[in-house]
């Protein structure tokens, strides 16, 4: 079987903001096609600047940024649409459009990207079924609980089946029984063979889901360990002592188990 | 298809949410082409004024003061003779002081005619009339040939000069000049708040649609499908206004224009502007300054 390039990878990606800001330096990882990653890292470590990387949002300034094998860098500006059209992405505060209805705000996805009346009306009751909100259809996002809202958000950007989904901070805003059933959600997501890389700063969701883990820190690539937890097991005393209060740790897989996570680099 | 039903849903939907803006630039856009729609025929007709005055234009020679009035018909007979003259006719000092009172009226001038008291100072005079207003300089030049040093010098000793009425031509051309200015800095400058009113609507509904632009955005929308639905609003609003400024001057037309047309057949002589090419500058102006309006913003404010 031929090998395919992995759906992201980046060698020596550095990112530089007007005025000289380094948002990320020399950042190189790759991940394989159905990976399911977490991105971790303090509050300005380059994890939001990494999902706009992705998406075509920002450039790096050297180093070089692939989606699929396609240095995006080498794209034309009027590629990058379709380079979107196969990266879902999901935000912390939802971005649903507040005066349209469920169904209307994930038909406009489909609208907007060319799609028939055939298409949608056959997608998108499909989708918000996967998300569990058949119920809901008809509802405006300010009518919904926050995790409903980040579930019509999830199939917005999951309703063109792409290869790979970024969630940007996906349960920053929800409470954490909410929060397991978005991952649960996400991770169903990743079962369908969509790579899914989220970033965040739940550390009990990294911690029980054990999944390969990019740590990121004032913009360096700090740590990219496979089944891992939020914090470096060996050096934090908090992370041994946090796993030990909740008793999650080696032969402590709540979540999924480790031995499916694919090899690290 | 599709799509294009789905750029005038948008293009509705924005103008529905954001009604005052908009009605502010349609508003604007009915004056603007309202006035062109006035001004461009007013301008033509004021145009073919003046041919219809040089039509009219006439020479007058002038005697000296002291000439009598053999000596003046027997300029008059020279005059007859040039060719191109179709008539001549001999002016009395009685009769150039009351021509001269009609044109001047009432006044401080008119008063000081009055005050004269039975001294006329005007000379006697002949009115030549052309067959051709063309022709004015010609016979201008018959009666006052070049002399052997090169000076003018007339046919008739008695002439003392002769005034083409070049310089009331001339003068009614600077007036016409001067409201075909003032008329078309006006136009310009509605053309200029007209643009500038829908760049206004067309920016107030991206500021309005951020959020779908930036969802657009991130989906995976192409830069002119993220545009479209702002262009056809600024479409949207240039042919309402205009389609309402038309209605509105065809009206005026059909009660105003054409009775007038009717009864008087001196408005026949104003060669002016046909009402449908007019209609077609008018739409056709209002479609471009609102497509640039709504160009020129999302240039400057929709970084797609």
């Amino acid at each position: 079987m031929r090998r395919r390039p992995p759906i992201v990878e980046l060698r020596d990606a550095t990112v530089v903001y007007p005025g000289g800001h380094v948002a990320l330096e020399r950042v190189s990882f790759g991940i394989d096609r159905g990976d399911f990653v977490f991105v971790v890292g303090p509050t300005g470590c380059g994890k939001s600047t990494l999902i706009r990387t992705l998406i075509g949002e920002v450039t790096p300034a050297s180093g070089e940024v692939l989606i699929a094998g396609q240095d995006i860098d080498r794209l034309p500006k009027r590629r990058i649409p379709y380079l979107r059209r196969r990266i879902g992405t999901v935000f912390q505060d939802f971005k649903l459009l507040p005066n349209r209805t469920v169904y209307d705000n994930v038909a406009y996805t489909l609208k907007v990207t060319g799609a028939g009346r055939g298409e949608v009306r056959r997608k998108v009751p499909e989708i918000l079924r996967l998300v569990g909100l058949q119920g809901k259809v008809h509802n405006y996002p300010d009518q919904l609980s926050g995790g409903e809202q980040q579930r019509v958000s999830i199939a917005r950007a999951f309703v063109n089946h792409p290869p790979l989904l970024l969630a940007d901070e996906p349960t920053g805003n929800l409470d954490p029984e909410t929060s397991i059933g978005i991952m649960q959600l996400l991770y169903r997501i990743n079962r369908t063979g969509t790579t899914v890389l989220v970033v965040t700063h739940d550390r009990e969701m990294v911690d029980k889901m054990r999944r390969r883990v990019l740590a990121l820190d004032e913009g360096r690539l700090v740590r990219d360990q496979a089944g891992a937890t939020y914090h470096e097991e060996s050096t934090s005393e908090f992370g041994v002592r946090v796993r030990a209060e909740m008793g999650v740790g080696e032969g402590h897989t709540n979540g999924e188990p480790a031995a499916t996570t694919p090899p690290g680099a | 298809m599709g799509r294009i039903f789905f750029f005038i849903a948008e293009a509705l939907r924005a103008l529905r949410r954001s009604s005052a803006p908009s009605l502010a630039a349609i508003v604007t856009i009915v004056m603007t082409t309202l006035l062109l729609g006035v001004f461009i025929p007013v301008i033509k007709a004021s145009s073919t004024t003046t041919e219809n005055v040089q039509e009219q234009l006439s020479l007058r020679v002038f005697m000296f003061a002291d000439a009598t009035k053999k000596q003046t018909k027997a300029a008059q007979r020279k005059i007859d003779k040039i060719p191109h003259v179709e008539s001549t006719k001999y002016v009395s000092k009685k009769e150039g002081l009351e021509t001269l009172r009609k044109d001047i009226g009432q006044g401080p001038i008119g008063e000081g005619i009055t005050q004269l008291q039975g001294q006329n100072p005007l000379p006697l005079s002949i009115v030549v009339h052309p067959d051709n207003a063309n022709n004015l300089r010609s016979i201008q030049h018959d009666i006052t040939p070049p002399g052997p040093n090169g000076k003018p010098k007339a046919i008739s000793p008695g002439i003392e000069s002769v005034s083409s009425g070049q310089g009331a031509a001339d003068a009614i051309r600077t007036v016409t000049n001067a409201v075909k200015v003032v008329l078309s800095v006006i136009a310009v400058l509605l053309l200029i708040a007209s643009l500038l009113l829908v760049a206004n609507t067309i920016r107030l509904s991206i500021y309005a649609r951020r959020r779908d632009v930036e969802v657009m955005r991130l989906v995976g929308a192409t830069n002119w499908f993220i545009r479209w639905p702002f262009v056809i609003e600024g479409l949207l609003v240039g042919v309402t206004g205009a389609a309402i400024a038309v209605g509105m001057l065809w009206v005026g037309k059909v009660t105003i224009i054409d009775p007038l047309a009717d009864n008087f057949l001196l408005i026949d002589k104003f060669s002016t502007v046909g009402f449908v090419p007019l209609v077609a500058v008018l739409l056709g102006a209002s479609v471009l300054v609102s497509a640039l309006g709504s160009g020129i913003t999302l240039r400057r404010f929709l970084r797609v």
